[in-house]
């Protein structure tokens, strides 16, 4: 027990002070600046490193990522739960759970030379000729390596985690419940909307952020597929427009980076990402705590 | 509970029966006809017949696996709930058999309320939401009605004088008894005309229970109860009529005097005197 906690808080602290350490010299060049800055020059003598580019790409690519992935997951935990009797349920729950073992890197490399001509041809375009006259979001010829195509990716990766964690947290759900629905004369649709849902948030919360804790983190698939563009132009002004994260620009760009300012940077938004992910993972936390509190049902 | 007249439920809800033509049977406000049922291949019931008065208390008994439960879940079409269930046969509502294949098993469950073993209360919801569920489930809107119903029924079920100042407090914030009540209120507000219980004082202690049973008395002036029990006792205390069933089958069915003082069949007789079960 002491050992395990000692482990893992040695760990924390040797982690932390390493990157606290090695973000020093690029906090020492552009100040707080840095992560407000969108910059990004590691050509010596015109040296320029801004986080914030990076930080929006993150945040995009992965709010696109929940905004297709949650729903979807969702859906497939409700339908094999609720809807599916259980010959079709058993198999498809099965393979989610093949599906949420795939590396990313396979996602990323069908994505890359597959799925993403798919979302040229079937979403991006036709959105484009549809509305890229009048709507903003849309309005860039469309290449298919840009943010939309890493967050539907994103999505595509997150959805087996979300789904199979959602789907447990239903299947605990006691019997009693959807009886008690039914009896007051519930549809099903009524029961899962109005009844398993309020009863399990904490938990579907909990598995969402999960979900987000990925799509946030990851690393190759996105670098695979975003364009990677740097600097100011990462910051995405339409849909289809490339953009980078902070883990992807620092996976593209570790292998050159050969100065101290650059490498420092490149440490800095692992520093960045890392306070994002912690702030995930507490906030979610505290949301989750906060619902348990008001949910009695919790301690049944 | 005369909040609502008939014409006005009908359409709050959407009554979609389609009446079929016989006659109100012979009085009675539920039938079961030639009633079967199964798990996978276990045949669970068998060849059911009986009939219940309106406004009456009907007790079924028997020994533990005997069918009590899923009888009950077969009369407002709960059991098909369960994944390996077949029913065969039919129950009547009036005029109506609940398994002809155009009536809507939501609509029944409207008309015939249940209440479970087990107390099960919807805990994220509070105690006036839990009374109030199954109306916003069916599109009631009116505010000031739900207020209505959800007092007459809480009165209903003898829980208003106990919870009427912390009606926002949670459902399971409530003792257990209460929370059984609870329950009982929240199915007396879709203003059913027959209520189900499945052993509903089981989970109970005795004054609890002693509550139950006295809301029985009320209750039969408004509905039509059928009660699972296994204690015969609270059966000849609560009931008018009583059903005896052993392995899947009925054995005797009368008025419960009749089947506590002059049993016809030697193995109701049995049961009866304790000699097993
Ligand atoms: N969900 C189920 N699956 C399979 N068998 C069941 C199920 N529910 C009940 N049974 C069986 O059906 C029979 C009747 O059970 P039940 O109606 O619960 O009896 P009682 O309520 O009288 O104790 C028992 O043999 C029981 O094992
Ligand atoms: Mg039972």
């Amino acid at each position: 027990m002491i050992g395990a906690a000692g482990y893992t808080l040695f760990m924390l602290v040797l982690v932390a002070a390493s990157v606290i350490e090695g973000s020093m010299p690029i906090f020492s060049f552009e100040g707080i600046g840095f992560f407000f800055g969108t910059d990004w020059n590691p050509v010596e003598g015109r040296e320029a490193y801004g986080a914030l580019p990076y930080v929006v790409g993150t945040l995009v690519s992965s709010a696109i990522a929940m905004a297709i992935g949650v729903p979807i997951s969702l859906g497939i935990a409700v339908f094999i739960s609720e809807i599916s009797p259980p010959r079709f349920g058993t198999p498809i729950g099965f393979i989610i759970e093949i599906l949420a073992a795939i590396p990313s890197i396979i996602y990323g490399l069908w994505a890359l030379f597959v799925f993403r001509f798919w979302i040229v041809d079937f979403i991006e375009r036709p959105l484009y000729e549809a509305f890229g006259g009048t709507i903003p979001l849309f309005a860039r010829t469309p290449f298919g390596l840009d943010i939309f195509t890493a967050g539907i990716v994103l999505a595509i990766m997150i959805i087996p985690i979300i789904s199979s964690i959602s789907r447990e947290i239903l299947k605990a759900i006691p019997n009693s419940q959807r009886e008690a629905a039914y009896s007051l004369g519930a549809t099903r649709w009524e029961t899962v909307w109005k009844v398993l849902f309020p009863y399990a948030k904490a938990g579907l919360l909990g598995a969402a952020i999960l979900g987000l804790g990925r799509a946030v983190g990851e690393t190759m698939l996105v670098t695979m597929v975003i364009g990677n563009a740097v600097g100011a132009n990462a910051i995405p002004d339409t849909l289809f427009s490339p953009s980078q994260t902070l883990s992807s620009i620092i996976a593209n760009e570790f292998n050159e980076a050969v100065t101290v300012f650059h490498s420092s940077a490149l440490i800095a938004l692992g520093a960045v990402l890392f306070i994002l992910t912690m702030g995930i993972n507490v906030g979610a936390r505290l949301l989750v705590s906060r619902m348990v509190k008001v949910t009695p049902g919790a301690k049944e | 509970m005369s909040w609502m007249s008939s014409e006005e439920y009908a359409n709050t809800t959407s009554y979609k029966l389609s009446l079929l033509s016989d006659t109100k049977r012979r009085g009675y406000k539920v039938s079961v006809k030639n009633l079967n049922s199964w798990f996978g291949s276990k045949q669970a019931l068998k060849d059911i017949n009986f009939d219940v008065k309106e406004n009456t208390v009907t007790a079924l008994i028997g020994p533990s696996g005997c069918g009590k439960t899923t009888l009950i879940r077969c009369l407002n079409r709960m059991n098909e709930m369960t994944s390996s269930a077949t029913v065969k046969g039919s129950v009547y509502l009036d005029d109506i058999d609940i398994y002809a294949s155009n009536v809507d098993p939501v609509i029944i469950k409207r008309r015939m309320g249940m209440v479970f073993q087990k107390p099960n209360p919807f805990p994220t919801m509070s105690i006036y939401d839990n009374v109030a569920a199954g109306l916003k489930l069916n599109g009631i809107r009116n505010k000031a009605l739900i207020r209505e119903i959800v007092e007459e029924s809480l009165k209903g079920a003898v829980l208003w004088d106990e919870v009427k100042d912390e009606l926002g407090k949670p459902g399971l914030s409530l003792s257990g008894g209460q929370q059984q009540r609870l329950c009982i209120a929240r199915a007396l507000a879709m203003q059913p005309e027959v209520l189900l219980m499945d052993e509903p004082t089981s989970a109970l202690d005795p004054i609890a229970s002693a509550k139950i049973e006295e809301l029985m008395n009320e209750l039969r002036k408004e509905l039509t109860v059928i009660i699972v029990t296994h204690n015969m006792q609270q059966a000849a205390r609560v009931s008018d009529y009583t059903a005896f069933m052993y392995l899947g089958e009925l054995v005797e069915y009368g008025p419960t005097k009749q089947i506590f003082e002059n049993p016809q069949k030697e193995l109701t007789e049995r049961y009866i005197s304790g000699k097993f079960g």
